[in-house]
C-alpha cells in the first residue's frame, strides 16, 4: 500500500522560504498572495496491506524521523 | 582526559575538532557513525560540524538516528560530556539532548564569516575559561543556524542560565540572539559558531582556545 506524508511547519514558526516565494510571486505580478507556507511531501511504498497497521507504522516513522514535532506537524494519507 | 569525535558521512570539521582537543591536552579517538559502542573511559564526545548525510530531510536528522547516537545519548544520560558544534548542535537538538531546533537563516543566506559572541555564562566546564560578558570573535559557517524554541523553553533556558553564548549582532535570526546552549546538567553544549577554527595563532585568532583549555582542565580534575 502507498502512504503519503505531508509535513508542514507549525503555525507561528517563521517560514523564510515561504516568504521568499511570496515575494517572488508578487514580483511576477501575482497580486493578492497574502501568505505562502512551504512544506514537504514524502511518498512511501509499503509492503503492509492492513490500513490500521500501516497508519500506526507511518505515524511512528513521523514521530521518530520524518517530522520534527518541535516545529513541524504532519498528516498521513493511505491509498 | 579521553575524548571521542564522531565522524558521519559529510562531517568536515571532525579533524579540526580533534586537533583543537589534542592541542588542549586530550587523548582523541575518531569514531565512525556505524560503530555502536564507544571505547571504555570516554569523558567527552565531540559531535563535529559539516553536512552529515547531505543535510537531507532536516539538518542532523539522519545523523541523530545513526547507530552511534544511541551510545551518545546513553553517555549524556549517565552524566557524560557532549560537545556539538554547528551540524553537531543540529544533531544534538534532533536527538532531544538539547531543546529547540535550528531553522533556515532568517535572510535565507549561507553565512560564512567571523562574528562576535558574548560569553553569557561562565558556569560550565566549556565557558569557565572566559570572563563573564567577554566578547570573543569566532567564525560561523551555516545555512541553518536560526535557533528556535517556544517561549516557555526560551524562558527556562534564560532563567536557568543555560544560554552559553549569544551573538553581539544577530546574523541569522536566532531567538534571543542565542548562539549556544547548555543541557540541564550543564554538561552538554551545542553551539553554531566554530571555536575549533579559532584555536591556534595560524587561524588568525585564538579566542576559541579557552573553551578547550577550560573544558580539559575541568575534566582532568574531575
Amino acid at each position: 500500500m502507498k502512504a503519503r506524508v505531508h509535513v508542514m511547519l507549525k503555525n507561528g514558526v517563521l517560514d523564510p522560504q515561504g516568504e521568499a516565494v511570496r515575494h517572488a510571486l508578487g514580483s511576477l505580478g501575482f497580486d493578492g498572495v497574502e501568505g505562502v507556507r512551504q512544506g514537504k511531501v514524502i511518498e512511501l511504498d509499503l509492503a503492509e496491506t492492513d490500513e490500521a497497521k500501516a497508519r500506526k507504522t507511518v505515524t511512528d516513522m513521523c514521530e521518530k524521523l520524518l517530522a520534527n514535532t518541535v516545529i513541524e506537524s504532519y498528516s498521513v494519507e493511505l491509498a | 582526559m579521553k575524548a571521542a569525535v564522531i565522524v558521519f558521512p559529510g562531517s568536515n570539521c571532525d579533524r579540526d575538532l580533534a586537533v583543537a582537543l589534542e592541542n588542549a591536552g586530550a587523548d582523541v579517538t575518531m569514531i565512525w557513525h556505524k560503530d555502536t559502542a564507544l571505547p571504555e573511559g570516554i569523558d567527552l564526545i565531540g559531535v563535529p560540524g559539516g553536512f552529515s548525510f547531505g543535510d537531507y530531510l532536516r539538518c542532523g536528522a539522519i545523523a541523530a538516528n545513526s547507530p552511534i547516537c544511541q551510545s551518545v545519548i546513553k553517555h549524556a544520560n549517565k552524566g557524560g560530556y557532549v560537545f556539538g558544534v554547528c551540524n553537531g548542535f543540529q544533531v544534538l537538538t534532533e536527538t532531544g539532548l538539547l531543546p529547540g531546533v535550528l531553522l533556515r537563516n532568517a535572510n535565507l543566506k549561507y553565512i560564512c564569516k567571523p562574528v562576535e559572541l558574548r560569553v553569557a555564562t561562565t558556569n560550565s566546564a566549556y565557558t569557565s575559561g572566559y570572563e563573564k560578558g567577554a566578547i570573543i570573535t569566532v567564525p560561523i559557517a551555516h545555512h541553518d543556524g536560526n535557533y528556535f524554541a517556544d517561549e516557555a523553553t526560551l524562558d527556562r533556558l534564560q532563567g536557568d542560565d543555560r544560554i552559553a553564548f549569544t551573538y553581539v549582532d544577530n546574523p541569522n535570526g536566532s531567538a534571543r540572539d542565542i548562539a549556544g546552549i547548555l543541557s540541564e546538567n550543564r554538561r552538554v553544549l551545542g553551539m553554531m559558531p566554530h571555536p575549533e577554527r579559532m584555536a591556534d595563532p595560524l587561524h588568525g585568532g585564538t579566542d576559541g582556545a579557552a573553551l578547550f583549555r577550560g573544558l580539559i582542565d575541568q575534566l582532568a580534575h574531575a
